[in-house]
């Protein structure tokens, strides 16, 4: 009898310590097929890509069905997600993974690595090239895979340009001092309100529109943080952060965040955007667009931005991964990638980009820059704490350049240590 | 032959009360119809104080079901990350001066708007209408209007001309915090009002007429029989207003954009979502709740002591 119970107890143990351990990637798990459900951004334009994508794998899949939803409501689509791996109720993929929250999902253990499905790793590399290196976790492994970006440039107002006695055509804004010059210009002409309205609030984030474009550029090509190090305490920092604090100091940029669209309502000769702004001003706006600027005015072709891209994860909670992971490859493969870039003007996390789909950019001359701009760009740091170091970077940046309270040589060396004090902890 | 005879009068026997009789008390249906809110403030209320405290003295993040992770016991850690943040310290700064500015506003104009309202006014229906509406509004709603006025090219400013601030009120180190006050307690105004107003109808008329042979003005009697008439509600007042206060988040999240200018208006409560929601910390912002929580406390404690006291 207490033999029994000791087996009965020993096998109770054992399910019970496999199931707890049956989270993330087991062979079992990334080969399960079944139906599954996906989150899709709110944004209409990839609603309508991904609910095509997903009639078209229904089609062909009727015993692995997807349903696609979109990401339900909340503050940021970080914070739900988060909410959802806490909850275990997490879909298989979210058409939607800010880079700069994976490291938060994969500690709460909520990410599948793609190394763990066959070939995982090699067709995130085969698809996005060397880029995809930057999208890598510090375990080595990828938790997400590099989907679209929305490469940051200046788009400006060719007709309030005019106004100011600019040539709309080729505005200077290559240099710093050239670009301090027509901001001048065009406020002093009373042509716009502010020359440029970047969000002067204080979430995290707000610094990957204003900052970090124009560090990326200055570096070419260096991240916030590199080997669990900040990297910007340094003097192509200072530039940006000097040239920012000149803008707002000599009332350029404004210190209050924008009622509405200032691009949009005339009230700002430039915004910084993705392509997304192509679709969005089309015609409303005689716009132009020219890429970030750098104290020296490198030439456009060597530039880097940032790429402000969305990328797909498989999460955890997922019981059908194999299906998860095929649907993945099927919505990034080079047909949807095409429809994707037709749809919503947003370029594809792709090697050669421009050769892979000439007839889209042929009829939309309008996009090329962008794609070209997105064969140079820089993604936040794939690091511990991630988010808590853009705000620790973003309070000390508040302070010293829009606020002028603090020098920015001693904000940069603050938020630096913070930020290297962050990434080095577990 | 013997003869039985009782000689002490023994007390009548009662019955021995059962454990469970004496648990349940003498109206054991009583526990029945108290039995939901209990179960509520238990699971609502209670349940999540003690998790975070539990989740303060830890070191716990937010994990996947099923996911393996360590939360050992850190002690005080958390709460010596706390207290050595200057943006949190700033936080609670900010929402002392705050509570500086809204506790006394909200006491004095819900009282004073309280007593006009229940004398005999004009329109005193659609008055008393106007004033409760800002407290059922939505803050989003009404942070667009107030973003409207005192906004850069706001009305407020429009009217000001040359006398308008710079920087302008929301981005004003100095001025946004008291304009968050501002719009707090109009917003509150009206669930204050409406308190002093069921208080002021206890305040027996005889006081009144007897202030009044006695050649008080209504000022005096405003003072000398208003005023420690509806005491208890002032102390339901500012414990009110006192937790609602501490608990500021809307206003610095949308009126100011994230606590700004340069982390001005930031509340406690703001940093634990900073922290807990978008940073993945949630013991260190269990930590700022509970030392909030105890603040709380206290200057609840203090201000109901000397409220009450003659």
């Amino acid at each position: 009898m207490r033999s029994i119970v000791m087996a009965a107890t020993t096998t109770v143990l054992a399910l019970t310590l496999a199931a707890c351990g049956d989270s993330g990637g087991s062979s079992d798990a990334t080969t399960a097929k079944g139906p599954i459900k996906i989150w899709l951004s709110n944004n209409p334009e990839e609603i309508a890509w991904g609910e095509a994508m997903v009639e078209e794998w229904n089609a062909a899949n009727p015993d692995e069905k997807v349903t696609a939803q979109e990401i339900p409501a909340g503050t940021t689509s970080e914070e739900v997600i988060g909410a959802a791996i806490t909850a275990g109720n997490a879909p298989c993929l979210v058409f939607n993974t800010a880079p700069a929250a994976v490291p938060q999902f994969e500690k709460q253990g909520g990410l599948v690595p793609l190394d763990t499905f066959d070939g995982g790793a090699n067709y995130v590399e085969s698809r996005t090239g060397a880029a995809a290196e930057q999208y890598k976790s510090p375990d080595g492994q990828y938790y997400q895979i590099p989907w679209k970006s929305n490469p940051v440039m200046i788009f400006y107002n060719k007709d309030i340009m005019e106004k100011a006695g600019i040539d709309p055509e080729n505005p200077p804004l290559a240099t710093y001092d050239e670009f301090l010059d027509t901001s001048r210009e065009v406020v002093d002409s009373g042509a716009a309100k502010a020359a440029i309205w970047p969000a002067p609030t204080s979430e995290f984030f707000q610094s990957w529109f204003d900052f970090y474009p124009l560090y990326a550029a200055e570096t070419g090509g260096t991240q916030m943080v590199e080997d669990e190090a900040a990297t910007f305490d340094s003097e192509a920092g200072q530039q940006v952060a000097d040239f920012w604090a000149t803008m707002y100091s000599e009332g350029l940029a404004p210190k209050e965040a924008a009622p509405g669209d200032a691009f949009a309502d005339g009230d700002s000769a430039m915004a910084v955007v993705g392509p997304w702004a192509v679709a969005v001003y089309g015609d409303s706006v005689n716009w132009g667009v020219a890429p970030v600027p750098t104290s020296t005015g490198t030439a456009p072709e060597e530039i880097y931005t940032f790429s402000d891209a969305k990328n797909v994860a498989v999460y955890s909670a997922c019981e059908s991964q194999g299906t998860a992971w095929e649907l993945l490859k099927f919505a990034t493969s080079e047909e949807q990638d095409g429809k994707l870039l037709e749809m919503t003007g947003q370029m594809p996390l792709r090697e050669d980009l421009e050769s892979t789909y000439p007839d889209y950019f042929k009829e939309n001359p309008d996009y090329l820059i962008f794609a070209d701009q997105g064969s140079r760009t820089v993604e936040v740091p794939n690091v511990t704490n991630s988010i808590a170091i853009w705000q620790a970077f973003r309070d000390a940046y508040s302070s010293a350049v829009i606020f002028g309270k603090t020098s920015t040589d001693e904000a940069l060396s603050s938020a630096a240590d913070e930020a290297t004090d962050l990434a080095g902890q577990s | 032959m013997t003869t039985e005879t009782k000689t002490v009068e023994e007390a009548p026997p009662v019955a021995p009360r059962s454990r469970l009789a004496t648990l349940l008390g003498r109206q054991p249906l009583g526990i029945v119809f108290a039995a939901p809110y209990a179960v509520f403030l238990a699971a609502i209320f209670a349940y999540p104080l003690g998790l975070a405290v539990w989740i303060s003295f830890h070191d716990y993040f937010f994990a996947a079901p099923g996911a393996q992770v360590e939360r050992p016991f850190v002690g005080l850690e958390n709460y010596t990350t706390v207290l050595s943040d200057p943006a949190v310290l700033r936080s609670f700064v900010n929402v002392a001066k705050f509570l500086v500015i809204n506790v006394p506003l909200t006491v004095v104009l819900s009282l004073v708007l309280a007593t006009l309202l229940n004398s005999a006014v004009r329109a005193r229906g659609f008055l008393r209408v106007s004033y409760y509406i800002p407290y059922v509004t939505a803050s989003v709603a009404l942070v667009a209007v107030w973003l409207f006025l005192f906004g850069m090219t706001g009305l407020v400013n429009q009217l000001l001309g040359p006398l308008a601030p710079d920087p302008s009120w929301l981005v004003n180190g100095g001025l946004a915090m008291p304009v968050i006050a501002l719009f707090v307690t109009w917003k509150q105004l009206g669930f204050f009002i409406l308190l002093y107003l069921a208080a002021l109808q206890n305040v027996p008329k005889e006081l009144y007429e007897a202030s009044s042979v006695d050649g008080a003005s209504r000022f005096g009697s405003f003072m000398n029989v208003t005023v420690p008439g509806v005491r208890p509600a002032t102390v339901l007042v500012v414990i009110l207003a006192t937790i609602t206060g501490a608990n500021l988040f809307t206003e610095p999240y949308l009126l100011t954009n994230g606590g700004g200018p340069d982390g001005a208006s930031t509340s406690p409560v703001f940093v634990m979502y900073q922290k807990g929601i978008e940073q993945g910390t949630p013991d260190v912002a269990a930590a700022i709740g509970v030392i909030l929580v105890i603040a709380v406390l206290i200057i609840s404690f203090v201000n109901k002591r000397l409220l009450e006291s003659d």
